[in-house]
């Protein structure tokens, strides 16, 4: 039977986690702004009618207290889900996240488990500037032991999401701002998109071919999916066939897809709303180099030069990959 | 006794801030009318007014100089007015533009004018640390300028607060924490978040000064922070001074508030801290025309900064990748020394 019952991506995060709650009553959600707001991205909407203040918990601003509550509470086997409004802000909490919840299990030799997830909204395109605006994809992918979830569209956001709180591991799940589908932040075409009302799962660590092509092959996530899909529309009326590929996860990270797609087209472009050096960009440049040198022909990066995201908005979108920046890379590597 | 002179001052700087917010939340909404979208019209980005909260920006900084410092958070606006930060380039800055406090690359949370010693931060509770620094330096220097970090009461349960409170406390450092209690932390009421009643009960577990104004009024903290500052710059330590405020606006434009009740919103009108102002003046033989020529002063000011503003050029692209840093990525130098280094073979112990 075809779904045709369309949803925005906070609706779709928002249904998994009322249906995951329903099913546990040991999961809880806290964050600031979650309860009466339903959360400045509209992530907990709806919910605090159903279950309440005592599972929809407004929290102190604390974020190392309330993170840490949450490694705490998934010690003890409950299944916290915790926000962190912003990622820019997880510099003020950066220990429970790093040397606490994405560690434990290790140092306890398994003996330990964390099975929470940490929620937090990415990414810029609307000039909120240097403290409000990063993606920090590879920060939180490059230190061991968090799973690193992005979803592009509400399809993957409610199965990746299910997924996340059934996981007995610590799970970073990054929405970008710009494809929750907000009222004052409205989103491209793209990640709005059919949900099945019944409960999915999606795994972790499969890259979702979200166009076929044979000439280039582009891997990339989150917003920039939806731009490397109009870059290969666009590069179409050429007669460019570009292979669109969303990561959907940085850890695990899917390289066999990519290979795969390497081998076809031998042409690779990856673009990344995060800094681009020592990040995500490199990383896949890298694998795909370690397993399949021979068939790659030409490689282009595209991501946030190094600098800090600036506030107007000429200089916002200067330094903010474009999808003309996406279709000049696939033109460069033809 | 605080003399006329003093009071039209705070006035000035008072009516100044509220039009300022005013007049911005009129710019800010051009384009964004009927249907709110954060990227359209003059203004970029987010945008969060201090609109009630004139008389704790105004009453503290009327007793600082250009040298003592002051750190803001991300509701700078009023007390960089009061600071005497530059107001046509703040304004450019808001805009976006080159000719801006931070060539529009800080925006609105990041404004920095070092010529006046003020910087703000839109991280909650994080200008606390740095004016810790400012006190620490000044410590140092043997100085007696003074440092002062304003933060909101949601601000209060952060570390970046209460571990600067125990720095400047065991140090006796020169710094004066102005908490802005607006009664939100966006949507949460204070009491879902804290079970202090006031802010500066914070300063008790220090064992260091705590002074609460329980009213917005400017004249009120004018006084309180007499004491406060004059502590700090006489050598005898940190204070943390709370102030009842009221928050007359969205915690940002486009904020719907429909976690506030009418009724609260309504009660926040009516605790109009110029209205008491004016009263205060009217005490001080201060008539309504001369109270009206001073309003219209600021006006005019605000009016001159915004239409000025506007007219300035915006920032061009190449620019975004200009100020990362100060000194060349090579450091001071471009060159290595050529040593004649003997081989040792790097052993033993």
């Amino acid at each position: 039977m075809t779904v045709d019952r369309e949803l925005t991506m906070s609706r779709a995060v928002v249904e998994a986690i009322g249906a995951e709650m329903r099913e546990n009553e040991e999961v809880f959600y806290m964050g600031e702004d979650v309860a009466d707001y339903g959360g400045i991205f509209d992530s907990t909407q709806g919910l605090l009618a159903e279950f309440g203040y005592d599972r929809i918990m407004d929290v102190p601003i604390s974020e190392t207290a309330y993170l840490g509550a949450a490694v705490g509470a998934a010690q003890q086997g409950m299944r916290p889900i915790a926000e962190l409004m912003f990622v820019d802000f997880f510099g003020v909490a950066m220990d429970q996240i790093y040397n606490q919840m994405a560690k434990n299990t290790y140092m306890s030799g398994g003996a330990v488990s964390v099975p929470m997830v940490l929620t937090t909204a990415v990414g810029g395109t609307y000039s909120d500037a240097a403290q409000h605006s990063q993606a920090l994809y590879g920060t939180f992918a490059h230190l061991p032991g968090m799973k690193v979830v992005v979803p592009s569209t509400a399809y993957d956001a409610k199965g990746l999401m299910h997924n996340a709180i059934r996981d007995d591991d610590p799970v970073v799940y990054m929405y970008h701002k710009r494809l929750m589908g907000l009222g004052w932040l409205p989103a491209p075409p793209g990640p709005k998109t059919p949900v099945p009302e019944e409960d999915y799962t999606i795994p972790f660590g499969k890259a979702d071919v979200k166009r076929e092509g044979a000439d280039a092959t582009v891997v990339t996530l989150g917003l920039h999916v939806h731009r490397a899909l109009d870059a290969a529309a666009s590069l179409a009326e050429d007669g460019i066939d570009t292979e669109v590929i969303d990561l959907r996860t940085l850890v695990p990270l899917d390289r066999e897809t990519v290979i795969e797609s390497v081998h076809k087209t031998g042409r690779l472009v990856v673009v990344d709303e995060d800094y681009r050096s020592f990040g995500l960009t490199g990383e896949v440049v890298s694998s795909v180099a370690d397993e399949a040198l021979d068939a790659l022909e030409a490689v282009e990066r595209v991501a946030m030069p190094d600098v800090p995201i600036p506030y107007a908005r000429e200089l916002e979108t200067e330094v903010m990959p474009a999808a003309a920046d996406i279709e000049a890379a696939v033109r460069n590597v033809q | 006794m605080i003399s006329e002179h003093r009071l039209r001052a705070l006035y000035a700087d008072m009516v100044t801030a509220r039009y300022y917010e005013e007049r911005l939340q009129e710019e800010y909404l051009e384009g964004k009318e009927p249907k709110f979208d954060i990227s359209a019209g003059p203004i970029p980005g987010e945008l969060h007014l201090a609109a009630g909260q004139e008389a704790a920006a105004v009453g503290v900084c009327h007793h600082l100089r250009d040298d003592d410092v002051v750190t803001a958070p991300h509701r700078p606006h009023h007390v960089a007015i009061a600071k005497g930060v530059d107001l046509d380039r703040m304004t450019a800055e808001i805009f976006g533009r080159e000719t801006g406090l931070g060539r529009g690359k800080g925006g609105h949370m990041h404004l920095f004018d070092p010529d006046v010693n003020f910087a703000c931060s839109g991280i909650i509770a994080q200008g606390c640390p740095p004016a810790v620094g400012a006190g620490l330096a000044a410590k140092k220097r043997n100085t007696d300028s003074v440092a002062v970090a304003y933060l909101g009461e949601g601000a209060i349960d952060q570390g970046g607060f209460l571990e600067s409170l125990n720095f400047a406390a065991v140090h006796d450092l020169p710094v004066v924490f102005v908490v802005e209690d607006n009664d939100w932390a966006i949507s949460m009421p204070q009491e879902r978040v804290t079970d202090v009643e006031f802010a500066s009960k914070r300063a008790d577990g220090f064992e260091m000064a705590g002074v609460h104004v329980d009213r917005d009024d400017a004249v009120a903290v004018y006084e309180a922070a007499a004491e406060v500052v004059g502590r700090a710059r006489d050598g005898n330590g940190p204070t943390v001074l709370s102030v009842q405020v009221h928050r007359r606006m969205g915690h940002f434009m486009g904020d719907p508030q429909s976690y506030r009740s009418e009724e609260d919103q309504d009660a926040a009108m009516e605790r109009d801290s110029i209205e008491r102002m004016e009263a205060h003046l009217r005490d001080h033989g201060v008539d309504d025309d001369a109270m009206a020529e001073i309003r219209e002063e600021a006006h005019e000011r605000v009016d001159d900064a915004i239409e000025w503003a506007k007219a300035q050029p915006k920032p061009d692209p190449e620019s975004a990748y200009e100020n990362v840093f100060t000194n060349p990525p090579s450091g001071v130098t471009d060159t290595e020394p050529d040593f004649d280094l003997a081989e040792t073979g790097g052993e033993g112990e």
